[in-house]
């Protein structure tokens, strides 16, 4: 039977010392939707994207891709990271190295393409997200904040990924370069059919993104649902979030 | 029970971090002899490790040679034995001085610029960015340091052995009145193959240290500039240490037989 889900952690833990970070959780994403998990800063989203992309290893649980279990010998053996982009919080971009080339980086390093191809499709996606084939040489930190989101967004879609990852997309731009790449996003996704997935607290950026929601609160998804039905969620701590409102049953120790 | 407490967290941190250093070195060498090889990775590194290096190993050397050669002037006088200072520079600098200079000037110049860039490259999630571009970070980052190192250190102490003695005949011809062909005949008949052969092997074990302490701690640094700047300093400190402890060790392996 085909589950049709593009990745699924089952009870997945994961602490650091005594400090609980991911409790139980289960998250189903399905082949081609566009996942957005929210929740407040410190309840684990970043560690869950961790976990599935194998930079931390869960202390337990299962995790599936494409109904195949995913460790260390799967990433590796089914070229996992060849299938993937990931957009990182703050670019990370190469410092090292130009623009074109922390683009084409993943195509020549996990792809095998010679250069002066992989320079070619460069430039190609840096046109795609609205930059101009004369940043190509420059160096990283050359960019504002925002090219150097649009480069490391043109960098995630160059090898035409199944699955891509944002990591708080929005976070540290301007509202109006927020959008932009909230629109970028929408459009790569869709012109890719890729699967998508996306941590974020920037509620506004989750609506427009997202087909569907996840809520993450103390280290485990206490609502999932259709994007459009999250109003309507029934649920205290989602309602809270979501308004953000300070009153609630999420309480913020804003000692710790 | 203070003590008690004190001596176990002591040796608990000690076991803990010699085991991750194992792992990491296990990883280093694994990962590093097999395929995909970064050659282009190795020659950069050679090009910063090794030829950016070069103006301060040899200024280092010219002067340690230079104050080598008034020290042992004014020891050997009290006993008549000016003549021995051609043959002591050569020998001090050949066998100890210019692969413990050159790795002490390399610890502070290559392991702390290691350190700091892969340290940033930790933080700023640069390394995170590898893994998920299909790049192995200890193929790609870690192993061209690592052999970079391990090559151009005995390259940079035999140029820095040459400079130190002729900062020797420097001071020797030019201040103390040797006669510039003694003084090299002195140099030429002394140094055996033996005396060498040694600094160079001693120069690659350093090289291998001052790029591993560099590479060991910025991987595995943690927390924002704080913690490059943390990353930086620890790898300093232990290379400079490893460098001096290695060196005794190996001085007496070779010479003590």
């Amino acid at each position: 039977m085909t589950k049709n889900n593009m990745i699924e952690l089952i009870n997945i833990h994961k602490s650091f010392g005594s400090k609980i970070i991911l409790n139980d959780l289960n998250l189903k994403i399905k082949k081609g939707s566009s996942t957005v998990v929210v929740g407040g800063s410190g309840t684990g989203k970043s560690v869950m994207l961790k976990c599935i992309l194998g930079l931390t290893n869960p202390d337990s649980g299962t995790l599936l891709y494409k109904d195949q279990e995913l460790n260390e010998k799967s990433r590796i053996s089914s070229k996992f990271y060849t299938k993937i982009g990931m957009l990182f919080q703050g670019s990370a971009l190469f410092d090292s190295l130009t623009v074109w080339e922390n683009v084409c980086f993943g195509l020549v390093q996990g792809h095998g393409m010679q250069i002066s191809e992989a320079k070619e499709i460069s430039m190609k996606n840096l046109k795609k997200v609205g930059l101009d084939a004369n940043i190509a040489n420059l160096s990283p930190s050359e960019l504002s904040g925002g090219m150097q989101k649009r480069v490391a967004l043109a960098r995630a879609i160059a090898a035409n990924p199944e699955i891509i990852f944002f990591d708080e997309p929005t976070t540290g731009l301007d509202p109006i370069m927020a959008d932009v790449i909230n629109n970028l996003i929408i459009e790569l996704v869709s012109d890719l059919g890729a699967t998508a997935i996306t941590i974020t607290h920037d509620m506004a950026s989750a609506r427009k993104i997202s087909d569907t929601i996840a809520m993450l609160y103390d280290g485990s998804i206490i609502w999932q649902g259709e994007t459009n039905s999250i109003d309507s969620s029934d649920n205290d701590y989602v309602d809270q979030f979501i308004n953000g409102r300070a009153d609630g049953p999420i309480k913020l120790n804003i000692y710790e | 029970m203070f003590l008690v407490s004190f001596i176990g967290k002591i040796t608990l941190g000690i076991l803990s971090e010699t085991g991750r250093s194992v792992i990491f070195l296990f990883n280093t060498l694994s990962n590093g002899f097999t395929r995909p090889f970064y050659f282009k990775a190795v020659f950069i590194q050679i090009i910063r490790i090794g030829y950016n290096s070069l103006p301060v190993i040899g200024l280092t050397a010219f002067f340690t040679g230079g104050a080598l050669a008034l020290q042992i002037y004014v020891g050997s006088s009290r006993f008549n034995a000016e003549s021995m200072v051609a043959s002591i520079v050569a020998l001090g600098i050949t066998r100890e001085l210019g692969p413990v200079i050159a790795g002490l000037m390399l610890a502070g110049r290559v392991s702390a610029s290691i350190a700091a860039e892969i340290a940033t490259m930790r933080v700023t999630e640069q390394i995170d960015a590898l893994i998920t571009l299909s790049t192995n970070p200890f193929k790609y980052l870690i192993f061209p340091r690592v052999i970079a190192a391990i090559i151009t250190l005995p390259i940079l102490v035999f140029i820095a052995d040459i400079i130190g003695i002729m900062g020797g005949y420097v001071v020797g011809t030019m201040s103390l009145g040797f006669v510039s062909e003694s003084y090299i005949q002195n140099t030429i008949n002394i140094i055996e193959n033996k005396d060498f052969i040694s600094g160079i092997v001693k120069a690659a074990i350093f090289g291998f240290i001052v790029a591993f302490m560099g590479c060991y701690n910025g991987y595995n640094s943690t927390g924002g500039a704080q913690g490059v700047g943390q990353a930086t300093t620890r790898a300093v400190v232990s290379a400079s240490i490893f460098i001096l402890a290695a060196n005794y060790l190996l001085t007496s392996l070779v010479f003590t037989q």
